[in-house]
């Protein structure tokens, strides 16, 4: 197939190329055929928007409802640091994710180019970049978990809320793991996705005319660094 | 080969990367300080307007909208339109609950205050309940 003269191709289009392995016959050129899967892409994105946007709007809800509880809930997030409240955790994993989001697209721009080991190296320290993300999480949640600010019927202090009147409390560190977990759950999935572009990547599946999965993935990375973006303010800043 | 990449026609760059991610730094730093401020109700919509300049500086250069065909953004565009709508009419629905009652009652001022009756706790505030006698030996 890829031998015959450009006369023979069956596509029509450019007719000056051989055909490429991932081009498929359903699509007229490699071309449409990108365009067409980032477009789903972004159809898929959108639905992440509104998954966490229904999180978003519940925990705007609460917070009008709740206001005292949630901003003295807010401080639990922030560490001391010298005497001063200090968003420490949320700040450090906003500047992770930035970078991360950056390390993505010079990856994306490595694959444009044809430097598959510059792809592989930028991949490959988006990974790490993620997992410091995720160990940072980790410290966070221990802290909770020990303070018994558990989600839903495993949080612990209801008997003093129910005394003190503070309802929120629960409701806030509800949402809190339901939304930060969620969102942790999405930079794991973009772990294994990333860990299957660095091994895609190795075998040379990409190449300048070729590298749909990476583009996809980087969109997919920086749609779960734009929710971090509101997440952390909403949660780490507001007092 | 050569010849096609060209049809991708790639934009950006990392120079217009590494600048992106500077500005990205920067609005941190700036809704980190903001935040050390009291501006009172506005600090929520400071950190937020920040918060959407970052979203939109990720979207436009990091996700490539700003290079790209502009179904994506448009695709992108409604997505955060309705959840707007979803956000403005919740808000507009619960924030104006309280101030809504029957034209054929007593002002505002002179008659019961409605209940709030999304939530059973703050319509009947609850008495503080004696506390509870002191601890059972023999749970220690």
């Amino acid at each position: 197939m890829s031998t015959t003269s450009t006369e023979v191709q069956p596509h029509g289009g450019h007719g000056d190329h051989e055909h490429n392995p991932y081009h498929q016959h359903h699509f007229a050129t490699m071309e449409q055929q990108f365009d067409t899967s980032k477009l789903g892409m972004w159809l898929f994105l959108v639905t992440e928007i509104l998954l966490f946007g229904g999180l978003f709007v519940g925990f705007g809800l609460m917070q009008q409802r709740y206001p005292r509880e949630f901003i003295e809930a807010h401080e639990h997030l922030k560490q001391v640091i010298s005497g001063k409240l200090f968003p420490l955790y949320g700040a450090f994993n906003t500047i992770v994710l930035l970078v991360s989001s950056w390390t993505m697209v010079m990856g994306v721009n490595a694959a444009q180019t044809d430097q598959r080991k510059k792809l592989i190296r930028y991949l490959v320290i988006t990974i790490l970049l993620a997992c410091v993300f995720l160990g940072v999480k980790y410290v966070e949640y221990e802290h909770k978990f020990h303070d018994g600010l558990l989600p839903g019927i495993f949080y612990k202090h209801q008997a003093e809320d129910i005394i003190k009147g503070t309802h929120g409390y629960a409701t806030f560190f509800s949402f809190y793991f339901m939304m930060t977990g969620l969102h942790g759950i999405h930079v794991l999935v973009g772990i294994g996705l990333l860990g299957w572009l660095v091994v895609r990547a190795k075998r040379g599946d990409f190449t300048s005319a070729y590298y749909t999965p990476v583009d996809l993935v980087g969109l997919y990375w920086h749609i779960v660094d734009m929710i971090w973006i509101y997440l952390f303010p909403l949660y780490y800043l507001i007092s | 080969m050569s010849s096609h990449t060209e049809s991708h026609a790639h934009h950006g760059g990392p120079k217009i990367y590494t600048a992106n991610l500077f500005a990205l730094l920067f609005l941190t730093v700036i809704t980190v300080a903001a935040a050390s401020f009291n501006f009172g109700s506005a600090n929520v919509v400071i950190a937020l307007a920040i918060a959407t300049v970052k979203a939109i500086l990720v979207a436009l250069f990091f996700m490539h909208l700003v290079w790209d065909k502009p179904v994506n953004a448009i695709i992108a565009i409604a997505g955060f339109l309705f959840l707007g709508v979803f956000l403005m009419f919740d808000f507009l629905d619960v924030t104006t609950r309280d101030h809504l009652q029957p034209a054929n009652m007593a002002p505002m001022q002179n008659a019961t205050p409605v209940p709030d009756t999304m939530n059973p706790l703050k319509a009947a505030p609850p008495q503080p309940l004696t506390p509870p006698p002191a601890a059972p030996e023999e749970h220690k």
